[in-house]
């Protein structure tokens, strides 16, 4: 399976905001295909963005997370020409990763 | 068409070549990243995202269950989701000592929808996007020096969102 994930950062001031989407379908295990077989649970667990080495913020999702997720947050201390690293497992223990540099 | 052509060493080699380069091209890309890890696993709160009642989530997640309804914390959140699969939350806060945040949705499966930790220097103002299986009351929590502070907003769901 192809894990995209898009992440854009801007930096106004001394904030950066982030903003990513990520490419994943985030099945809850409540819904029926449509032969009526429960679609099993797949979804993002922990998710994690990184900036210089340090961690700025970690997500921990549930399967009341959106298909495709969005998320969007700011921090202070990132600088233009850095980069961002943003990183995902889920439970069924695939993960991707990705980076890109503060605008 | 009498004699056997001798295409077997060749196309072994073909795909032997073949096999080299997709390696290779797959190499790349995993060099360019390693120096990001895959979050680890293990730090997956799995009991708080199990819950279907408030306070058991609240206390797996946060390890307290008292919450305290505050101005302080700030919830957008759109009085009717017509798609309940795609339903915008975003919440903000202007408390002191903030080290962690969650969105719950009472009448979902599950009470907890999404938690986050934040580390000092980034804003409590977090947008995402959560499922919704029918109308509810999500509660935006915000942990400030070890105390929950919440703010709560009903939103309407025409259409149920577990999927």
């Amino acid at each position: 399976m192809v894990h995209q994930i898009l992440v854009h950062a801007t930096t106004t001031g001394d904030t950066t905001t982030v903003e990513a989407l990520i490419k994943h379908p985030m099945d809850s295990g409540f819904v029926r295909d449509k032969s009526g077989r429960i679609i099993p649970p797949h979804y993002i667990e922990v998710i994690e963005f990184t900036c210089q080495g340090k961690t700025v913020l970690t997500g921990y999702w549930g399967p009341a997370v959106s298909k495709n997720p969005f998320i969007k947050f700011s921090f202070k201390g990132g600088k233009p020409g850095q980069p961002i690293g943003i990183a995902w497992v889920d439970n069924k223990g695939e993960s991707a990763v990705s980076t890109a540099k503060i605008v | 068409m009498g004699q056997p052509i001798p295409t077997g060493p060749k196309r072994r080699d073909v795909l032997r070549a073949v096999a080299a380069g997709a390696a290779a091209g797959i190499a790349l890309p995993s060099l360019a990243s390693a120096e990001i890890a895959p979050p680890a696993v293990s730090s997956y709160p799995a009991k708080a995202f199990r819950q279907t009642e408030k306070d058991p989530a609240l206390q797996a997640m946060f390890g307290t269950a008292t919450l305290t309804d505050t101005a302080d914390v700030r919830m957008e959140a759109p009085d009717i989701a017509e798609n309940g699969a795609v339903v915008p939350v975003t919440f903000d806060a202007n408390l002191p000592g903030i080290t962690a945040a969650g969105v719950l949705a009472l009448d979902n499966p599950f009470i907890l929808a999404c938690a986050y930790k934040i580390p000092p220097g980034t804003s409590p103002a977090i947008s995402s996007r959560i499922k919704l299986a029918k109308t509810t009351q999500v509660i935006s929590v915000i942990q400030s020096n070890g105390k929950l502070m919440s703010t709560a907003k009903q939103v309407k769901v025409t259409l149920g969102g577990c999927g």
